[in-house]
């Protein structure tokens, strides 16, 4: 079997889009949580080839644009620490803090090295004992695991130059407080389908039992998404509201124990400072005590200037789904690609950036 | 001799003179530089293409290549993009102390085979070495001459409305290839760079059809930049279909994982080309007909609606826009 190109076979998707067609009568709203299925969503036109019956809207799952200016104003003070090694991944580089970018700090002459995988970040410590090496943990559960991998590996290497600065957050405690505030109304909700391979679809149930709306895990190719709402749109107009998995070759129910095993034996859940939705309970992940001298923020001394958010930016609203890109005054003017104001437009999987490159609709 | 590349190396000294003899000379062997005066001297006549270019990619060796065999294809590829018959060539080496003189020999004697395949020659080159840490092992910068046949009017400029737009083959081998080597990066793949001389396949073309109305072959920015640039230059709207632009399997799963678009991936023996409609049956045929063309599709065609825009058809029956590449390809976080 191909992975990819048999996920996209036109002739299945024309099957799936005249079955939505034709089942979808009630008006629903659905979120995409995840930045992956913006992504895969504005790539392909799935807005254009869905019914009128169902409006679809973004929600915060691009790990980059929820970090908050607070937090990347941390990971650029580090990097101006004498000795310290900024390792993160590639995405980061470009997001903008209060007052620089990674990419700004590094032109300047700090040490800012993009890593494909954390275990990159751990060599880069081991080669290089006189410097300290800071791993940027930024990420869902999807990357915390391999995470706490690298710190459990740094200690029985005896390693005392590699720091992780945790700003991981997880997927159901947000998902809880936007809900909560009542600001969107959602009738379906298209969970993540990397998060849902390491936590599993167990973790989603609350939201279909305590909040009504129907869950489906989704993968990210265009006929994953296609059949994931279709499923929802078939929960709907039967008035239905549980879990389902359209992410089979993924995701299984229980998650991947082993992975949640390393979580947990590494870090504990934390308060964490979303953008655009301030601090949310038990959102974040923090080392347990045990693993305490890996952590960054405590191993180095950093004074931080209060944060700053950019004038006329709303990523914030954005992430939460009450706005759109195209509500923002400065989208495609003042904030493109190329000069980002916001994090949602850096971001490879950015709600803006997707609007922007892929340009809405067009001639469709 | 010394096994590494020494400050000396580039003092113009003794050292240099044999570096330059043994090594190079001795590679490229040809009359106009055997001379070893400061320029090559030889006569042309017709309308020339002049293009120059710099090679600096990491790491020097990659699947499917290196950096020698990259600077003489490119150079090839950018006269040939002008319809010319690449002639001439010149190559300016710029080396890291310590690069071993294996490697260097192992890169010439690459260049040596590269200029044989396209058929051209290297008539005049230099030498510099620079301190550790001021070069990444070697980077080299080029210049390349040829001459345009009569009748032959290339330029991107002149796509016009209902022109087909013709792909040479696969897109995307190049840069997942060169990524997959690069430190840090632990993929394995058996995918090879596509690098390629394309001057051969761009003269069979051109005698099935000389009316081509554009070149170009998509390499940094991939595929698509290069129609980007085309619809900007001939103030033109381009559509392509999603379904007909070929991707290897590997391919995809690489920019997949990668977060990448294969429309951005670079292509080191690829061609685009824009054709008059009742021409591109025989152009196609032409193409397919080449070692270096087996893959070639109609993608696409020109379009007088969206002037400087390219839209794409998605497998869905959906149209987005094609922006060209901003900024790095940066792997995603998850």
């Amino acid at each position: 079997m191909k992975f990819i190109s048999e996920f996209r076979r036109s002739e299945l998707a024309e099957g799936l889009i005249s079955q939505i067609h034709r089942q979808s009568k009630t008006p629903a709203r659905l979120m995409e949580f995840c930045g992956g299925h913006t992504v895969t969503i504005f790539r392909y036109g799935i807005r254009q080839v869905l019914p009128r019956t169902i409006d679809m809207v973004s929600g915060p799952g691009c790990p980059i644009c929820v970090t908050a200016n607070a937090d990347l104003d941390k990971a650029i003070a580090l990097s101006q620490i004498p000795g310290v090694i900024i390792a993160t991944f590639g995405d980061m580089l470009k997001v903008p803090g209060s007052h620089s970018s990674l990419q700004k700090v590094k032109a300047n002459g700090a040490d800012v090295r993009t890593v494909y995988s954390t275990m990159d970040a751990l060599k880069i410590a081991e080669a290089d004992s006189s410097n300290s090496v800071v791993f940027l943990g930024i990420g869902f559960e999807t990357t915390a695991p391999t995470i706490a991998a690298s710190i459990l590996q740094a200690q029985e290497k005896g390693l005392r130059n590699y720091y992780v600065l945790s700003l991981h957050k997880l997927c159901p405690p947000v998902i809880q407080a936007i809900l909560d505030s009542g600001e969107v109304k959602l009738d379906g909700l298209i969970c993540p389908g990397h998060v849902s391979a390491i936590i599993g679809s167990h973790p989603w149930e609350f939201i279909a039992r305590d909040y009504g709306i129907p869950c489906v895990v989704s993968g990210f190719e265009p006929l994953d998404i296609l059949q994931c709402v279709d499923m929802l749109v078939a929960q709907i107009e039967n008035g239905e509201s549980t879990v389902e998995i359209a992410y089979r070759r993924g995701v299984r129910p229980e998650g991947n124990q082993q992975a949640l095993k390393l979580m947990e034996q590494v870090f504990e859940p934390c308060p964490a400072r979303w953008r655009g939705m301030g601090e949310v309970p038990d959102s974040g992940l923090k080392l347990r005590q045990e693993y305490q001298r890996f952590d960054a923020e405590l191993a180095f001394d950093i004074t931080l200037s209060p944060a700053y958010e950019p004038a006329g930016c709303i990523c914030g609203d954005i992430l939460r789904g009450v706005k759109t890109p195209l509500d923002c005054q400065l989208f495609g003017k003042a904030c493109t690609p190329q000069y980002p104001v916001g994090p949602c437009m850096v971001s490879s999987e950015g709600a803006c950036s997707a609007y922007y490159l892929y340009g809405g609709d067009f001639g469709g | 001799m010394e096994d590494k590349i020494l400050l000396a190396h580039g003092s113009g000294g003794k050292l240099a003179h044999e570096l330059v003899e043994k090594s190079f000379v001795k590679a490229w062997a040809n009359p106009l530089l055997a001379k070893l005066d400061d320029s090559a001297v030889f006569d042309l006549s017709g309308r020339l293409a002049f293009t120059t270019d710099s090679y600096v990619v990491s790491p020097i060796f990659f699947p499917g290549g290196d950096i020698g065999k990259l600077a003489v294809y490119g150079t090839v590829n950018d006269l040939a993009m002008a319809g010319a018959k690449p002639l001439y060539l010149s190559l300016s080496f710029i080396i890291e102390e310590g690069l071993p003189r294996a490697e260097l020999d192992r890169i010439v004697e690459s260049t040596r085979q590269a200029a044989q395949e396209a058929e051209v020659e290297i008539v005049t080159g230099d030498t510099k070495v620079v301190h550790r840490g001021s070069a990444d092992k070697l980077f080299i910068n080029t210049a390349g001459v040829g001459v345009i046949p009569e009748g032959v009017n290339i330029s991107g400029s002149n796509a016009r409305p209902g022109d087909k737009v013709i792909l040479s083959g696969t897109i995307g081998d190049h840069g997942i290839a060169v990524l997959s080597q690069r430190e840090g990066l632990s993929f394995s793949t058996r995918l090879e760079s596509d690098c390629a001389p394309l001057g051969k396949l761009v003269a069979e073309t051109l005698a099935a059809s000389p009316n081509i109305h554009c070149l170009r072959d998509p390499t940094r920015g991939g595929l698509a930049t290069s129609l980007n640039e085309l619809a900007r230059q001939s103030k033109v709207g381009i559509r392509i279909e999603e379904e007909k632009v070929p991707v290897r399997e590997e391919v995809l799963a690489a920019c997949e994982m990668l977060g990448f678009d294969p429309l951005y991936v670079a292509n080191e023996g690829k061609l685009v080309a824009i054709v008059p409609a009742e021409d591109a049956d025989k152009i196609l045929g032409a193409m397919r007909a080449n070692q270096y063309g087996k893959g070639a599709a109609i993608i696409g065609e020109v379009s007088g609606e969206h002037a400087g825009r390219v839209v794409m058809k998605t497998v869905l029956g959906a149209s987005r826009i094609i922006d060209m590449l901003v900024g790095d390809l940066l792997p995603r976080i998850c």
